[in-house]
């Protein structure tokens, strides 16, 4: 194996999911199969994936390490090289380098609650961890998932959201803004912090894991915190711009926190530590 | 440390026989008024005459823009062809200032810090420094403010300081500097006598760095930041200049649609689009929070995180800046801040 | 001194503008000073060796956005802010300008109008410097000017001081930073790099002032400036001087020249 941090593992699509309009999952395979078996990761990383000919990009690692053999990752078409990944086929080889950053603290949650709150392309970061839970779903208490997208077309994972709405040991809250829903739709209609605060979770005993677009982690924070959940209880992930994944190009620092290694996972008590600079 | 004395007349013998057995020498030589860094052909082009080069040695170990790994195209598949170190040279920077020297520890604590970086430690494990102390200095210079000094031999393999007009005190710092000057003992001679201090350059303390970084401990919502960058143009002048300074972005570089390389280049936390994210979102959106970033990674995270300040005052953030950002000005100004 | 320091504390307090862009005394040359306070109007100069084109505050929407202006010019400047005009780039009442008489005095101009037309009535300062640098390249042989222009270019290591210095450099995304596609290779390297230059040179066709602030910007001198003294003077011979009706690149005339398509 390379010493190069720099050069990418090869992978090989054997999947790939149409997701949303503009969304898509890649299933990835290892090519080496030595690698295959031994790779692992814990939820929360994250990678860089590369589209050679167009460069790399950022995202989390959005399946669960519970299920061993393949990674997954999940993007929104956006530029040049989420357009260029967007483009392959089954079958093509792209590139990978990780896992990198910190994880969620799964193993401090035993025996706790789970509350997952997402908005719109942030649930694949949650994703990880949500299925990380349910196939160790004797270790948590209640898991309750409120996920919101702008309209019914753009929520993701549309056969999982069904599987864990279908689940007694799941409770999954759906939304779409209001003008997003569909004569069908059966979930609620309005912005997540809204529909979190009708939803009315205990804050007992419970974790909560906060992801999505600035403004719904803005609106969301304070309906958190008049549920009583303390800011050691809250965590998020930050998707701050990166380039080597590695804490060495210099643009993902929120003050002298590297995002690529002391996070992406971060509690709220942390984030407040932090100058505002994200 | 051992000393020798190397008369003038020899020193360039020296390097010519240090040439001769394969190594290439890096440095500054002086073409249309300007003094630049560079691979040289002949020994005797080698300026040592000037206060400071524009540009600082870093690209031996950092070049401006490096492949990382090529790609190609296959039926079925890519091949991927990793970073080849075999063709990297050896190399002995000559003439370098001890400011220049001292740099290659922030660089080192940066690509080497958790992770290595093998085109950064490849290249270093190929250096050998040796500087040469500082007989003058200009109006921008503060290596003395920020625990350096014209003489300092930190960071270098052998430290030359000229005694008189006639030749160079030779400290061998390294087993490096040892392998450089062993295998020619002949050209060197017995150390004179000398007050190492009295042929240094008096280089004034412009302010005291532990004050400084105390005061920027909670300085960060200052107005300071506003003010000071108000007539920052956002340019890349001082982190390209820069010895420590180590931000680099990748990039594709394809060639044609079946094969290219992956490269990384220089890149500066001052450029607007440094940090913006696809979504138009950017944490750093105007140039007072660049210019606080800026100041902050040199003078408290990278202390904090790395252990080593990313500064090491060889003023030529100054001297190249077209609108006079007076490094040592801005933080003296910082050492009196109320927060 | 006190004429400009005394004007600039009166327009400040009667809030006739809310900054002074002007020139302070700097290291080695006056350096820009953007005055908000009496305080720092304390601190302006203005002189002969005020020659920094200040003109490229005034499109720095985090500066001066939303605010009223005033500005120490020297003759580019001028030029550059009519320029600025012609693009819509300011508005009037928005921005007051300031030039020297020959004496070294104040000479505070009422209107953009006034402004444009002492432009057009004063001839631009002499650059014999720049003008022997032409005459010397234009004498080279094509494959020696080549030579020269790549050597020149191959130190470049694309900080972008040229582009910043630059009054008429104000996209908030340069053509350098488009990756889709990706025109210019936004690394350092020799072709690359006379690629952005070509660039630049050809997006200033007949909008830049001539001011030299690119050349003065370069942190490596290296001569960047005299593309586009050449670049001014070759648009004046074939099109014409610029005017207030668009740049030879946002316009078409049928005279217009093609002796130099190949």
């Amino acid at each position: 194996m390379s010493d190069n941090i720099y050069l990418p593992y090869l992978v090989t699509i054997e999947k790939i999911t149409q997701e949303a309009p503009g969304v898509r999952t890649l299933r990835l395979k290892f090519n080496d199969e030595a690698l295959a078996r031994s790779f692992e990761f814990k939820a929360g990383q994250f990678g860089e994936y590369s589209a050679f000919g167009e460069g790399e990009s950022t995202f989390c690692i959005a399946s669960s390490p519970t299920r061993k053999g393949y990674i997954e990752c999940t993007f929104r078409e956006a530029g040049r090289v989420t357009s260029a990944l967007a483009k392959l086929e089954e079958g093509q080889t792209m590139g990978f380098r990780g896992p990198y950053g910190n994880t969620f603290p799964l193993d401090e949650w035993r025996g706790k609650n789970l509350l997952f709150v997402a908005g719109g392309i942030a649930l694949p970061p949650m994703r990880c961890v949500i299925w990380n839970a349910l196939d160790t779903r004797g270790s948590f208490g209640d898991v309750s998932i409120l996920y919101g997208a702008k309209t019914v077309a753009d929520l993701v994972y549309k056969h999982e959201l069904k599987e864990w709405d279908e689940r007694p040991d799941v409770r999954l809250v759906t939304t779409v803004d209001p003008g997003g829903e569909t004569p069908e739709w059966k979930g609620e209609v309005g912005f997540v912090p809204a529909v979190l605060e009708k939803m009315n979770p205990s804050a007992e005993n419970t974790i909560a894991i906060v992801c999505g677009p600035p403004v719904m982690i803005k609106f969301t924070f304070p309906v958190l915190d008049k549920l009583g959940f303390a800011p050691e209880n809250i965590y998020t992930t930050l998707e701050n711009r990166m380039k080597c994944g590695v804490g060495k190009c210099g643009r993902c620092n929120v003050g002298d926190k590297y995002v690529c290694k002391d996070g992406p996972v971060f509690s709220r008590a942390q984030l407040e530590a932090l100058p505002a600079e994200f | 440390m051992e000393q020798k004395y190397i008369p003038k007349s020899s020193l360039k013998a020296w390097l010519a026989k240090v040439k001769d057995g394969g190594k290439q020498i890096y440095a500054p030589v002086t073409e249309g008024g300007k003094t630049s860094f560079r691979r040289v052909k002949s020994v005797d082009d080698i300026s040592m005459e000037h206060v400071q080069t524009a540009q600082s040695a870093k690209g031996v170990a950092f070049p401006r823009t490096e492949k990382l790994f090529s790609y190609a195209m296959q039926p079925g598949g890519v091949a991927l062809q990793d970073y080849d170190s075999a063709n990297i040279p050896h190399t002995v920077v000559f003439g370098l200032h001890p400011c220049d020297a001292a740099a290659f520890k922030p660089l080192s604590g940066i690509f080497g810090w958790d992770t290595g970086d093998k085109p950064f430690g490849e290249r270093m494990q190929r250096v050998t420094l040796v500087s040469l102390s500082c007989s003058k200095c200009d109006e921008l210079c503060f290596c003395t403010s920020v625990d350096g000094s014209p003489g300092s031999a930190v960071g270098s393999d052998i430290l030359l300081t000229a005694v008189g007009s006639e030749g160079y005190l030779v400290e061998i710092v390294t087993d490096r500097g040892r392998a450089l000057t062993e295998p020619h003992a002949a050209l060197f001679e017995a150390a004179p006598d000398v007050n190492k201090e009295e042929l240094l350059a008096h280089v004034p303390v412009r302010f005291s760095v532990g004050a400084v970084e105390r005061s920027l401990a909670g300085a960060f919502e200052s107005d300071v930041w506003k003010q000071q960058s108000a007539r920052c143009l956002g340019c890349g002048a001082c982190a390209f200049v820069c010895p420590a300074c180590a931000c680099f972005d990748i990039q594709e570089n394809p060639k044609g649609s079946a094969s290219g390389d992956r490269i990384r280049c220089w890149d500066s936390c001052g450029f607007s689009l440094f940090t913006l994210h696809t979504s138009g979102h950017n944490p750093r959106s105007v140039q007072s929070q660049r210019w606080r970033q800026r100041l902050l990674h040199k003078f408290s995270y990278m202390p904090r995180r790395l252990s080593v300040r990313g500064c090491t005052g060889c003023g030529r953030c100054s001297r190249a800046c077209p609108v006079d950002m007076n490094l040592w000005e801005h933080l003296s100004e910082l050492e009196n801040l109320k927060n | 001194m006190n004429a400009l320091r005394s004007t600039v504390k009166e327009l400040l307090g009667s809030g006739a503008i809310d900054v002074f862009v002007g020139y302070e005394k700097g290291t080695r040359l006056p350096r820009p000073l953007l005055a908000a306070s009496a305080d720092e109007a304390d601190k302006l100069i203005f002189d002969e060796t005020c020659t920094g084109n200040l003109a490229v505050y005034l499109t720095r929407k985090d500066l001066v956005g939303g605010k009223k202006a005033g500005v120490a010019a020297s003759w580019y400047a001028m030029r550059s802010i009519c320029r600025l005009l012609d693009e819509n780039q300011l508005q009037e009442g928005a921005v007051k300008v300031f030039g020297l008489t020959p004496e070294g005095d104040l000479k505070p101009f009422d209107t953009l109008a006034d402004l444009k037309q002492h432009v057009q009535e004063t001839p631009p300062p002499p650059k014999p410097v720049e003008d022997e640098w032409v005459r010397e390249i234009d004498a080279m042989p094509a494959a020696e000017r080549w030579k020269f222009w790549t050597g020149e270019l191959s130190k470049c290591f694309k900080c972008y001081a040229c582009r910043a210095a630059c009054p008429m450099c104000y996209c908030t995304k340069c053509i350098v930073e488009v990756n889709r596609p990706q025109w210019l290779q936004p690394w350092a390297a020799t072709m690359s790099n006379v690629e952005w230059q070509l660039n630049r040179v050809m997006h200033m066709a007949g909008r830049c002032a001539d001011c030299g602030a690119c050349g003065a910007a370069c942190p490596l001198g290296l001569p960047v400036h005299i593309i586009a003294h050449k670049m001014a003077k070759l648009v004046a011979q074939s099109f014409g001087e610029p005017t207030d009706k668009g740049s030879v690149l946002s316009t078409f005339n049928p005279n217009d020249e093609e002796n130099f398509i190949l």
